[in-house]
């Protein structure tokens, strides 16, 4: 599996990126990210999974409660400044190609 | 999965190269920055005009979540179908200087083209300070809270 493949995807998101911004500041559960937010649960715990999975989130136990922080030195490695461009025009490009694949 | 869009910037040059494969005729592929209608519907813009033809232009205008209209604009200096383009790419109201686009298109196969996008910037700095754009804009636009964020190393 292509670990920085796969960090670089976790950013692409929209909500994924804000969930790194608000842990940025400081440590929250899975609930307190998930009311900052109007999507379901489960999918808020989808997407925190999944950061978590390629250690943009490091987790903390905390009695009972698991909290979330972010892990700055790996969003550092994500900073590579000409990956976000690249999304931008693969998401261009992907959507030139499902559109002109229903023109055939 | 091996990445369909790549890009190629060498340090210390003013220019860099977009390569992308499609599963797509090359006339197909052509055709999409050909027809007015297409190119709106994939590129999320207004299509205000778009000569294709030598010392023809184009004016795009998107409008952003806010409301607020952008436009963008350029000249055609060659237009040969499924072959190339060359024209100049400006967003108006921006301190961003214009810009040179190479576009070539290949046949791959029946059913396969490539894309080869060649950008010359103004400088070197300029080139660099519009690849980095889009990381800063979309961390921008998922949060406000950029200089709690900058603070931690989040944004060099």
């Amino acid at each position: 599996m292509n670990l920085r493949r796969d960090v670089f995807q976790a950013i692409a998101d929209p909500t994924r990126r804000a969930i790194l911004l608000l842990v940025a500041s400081q440590s929250m559960t899975a609930g307190a990210i998930a009311a900052n937010f109007d999507t379901a649960r489960p999918t808020v715990s989808k997407h925190i999974s999944i950061l978590t999975e390629c250690e943009l989130l490091q987790q903390e136990q905390n009695g009972r409660e698991i909290y979330y922080h972010l892990n700055a030195q790996k969003m550092k490695e994500v900073a590579e400044f000409l990956e976000p461009f690249r999304l931008l025009w693969e998401a261009r490009f992907d959507k030139l190609e499902s559109i002109m694949k229903k023109h055939k | 999965m091996e990445q369909k869009t790549k890009i190629h910037a060498e340090d210390g040059k003013q220019e860099i190269l977009i390569t992308r494969e499609f599963e797509l005729p090359l006339d197909l592929l052509f055709k999409a920055y050909e027809d007015a209608d297409i190119v709106a519907e994939w590129m999320g813009t207004k299509v205000l005009k778009l000569e294709n033809k030598r010392h023809g232009a184009y004016r795009f205008e998107t409008t952003d979540q806010k409301g607020n209209k952008h436009y963008f604009n350029g000249t055609i200096h060659e237009f040969e179908p499924n072959r190339k383009i060359t024209r100049t790419f400006e967003m108006e109201n921006t301190p961003f200087p214009v810009q040179l686009e190479f576009l070539e298109f290949e046949m791959m196969g029946a059913n396969r083209s490539k894309l080869i996008m060649q950008i010359v910037y103004k400088s070197v700095t300029l080139r660099d300070q519009m690849l980095q754009l889009p990381f800063a804009v979309g961390i921008n636009m998922a949060h406000n809270r950029l200089e709690e964020v900058a603070s931690k190393g989040l944004i060099n």
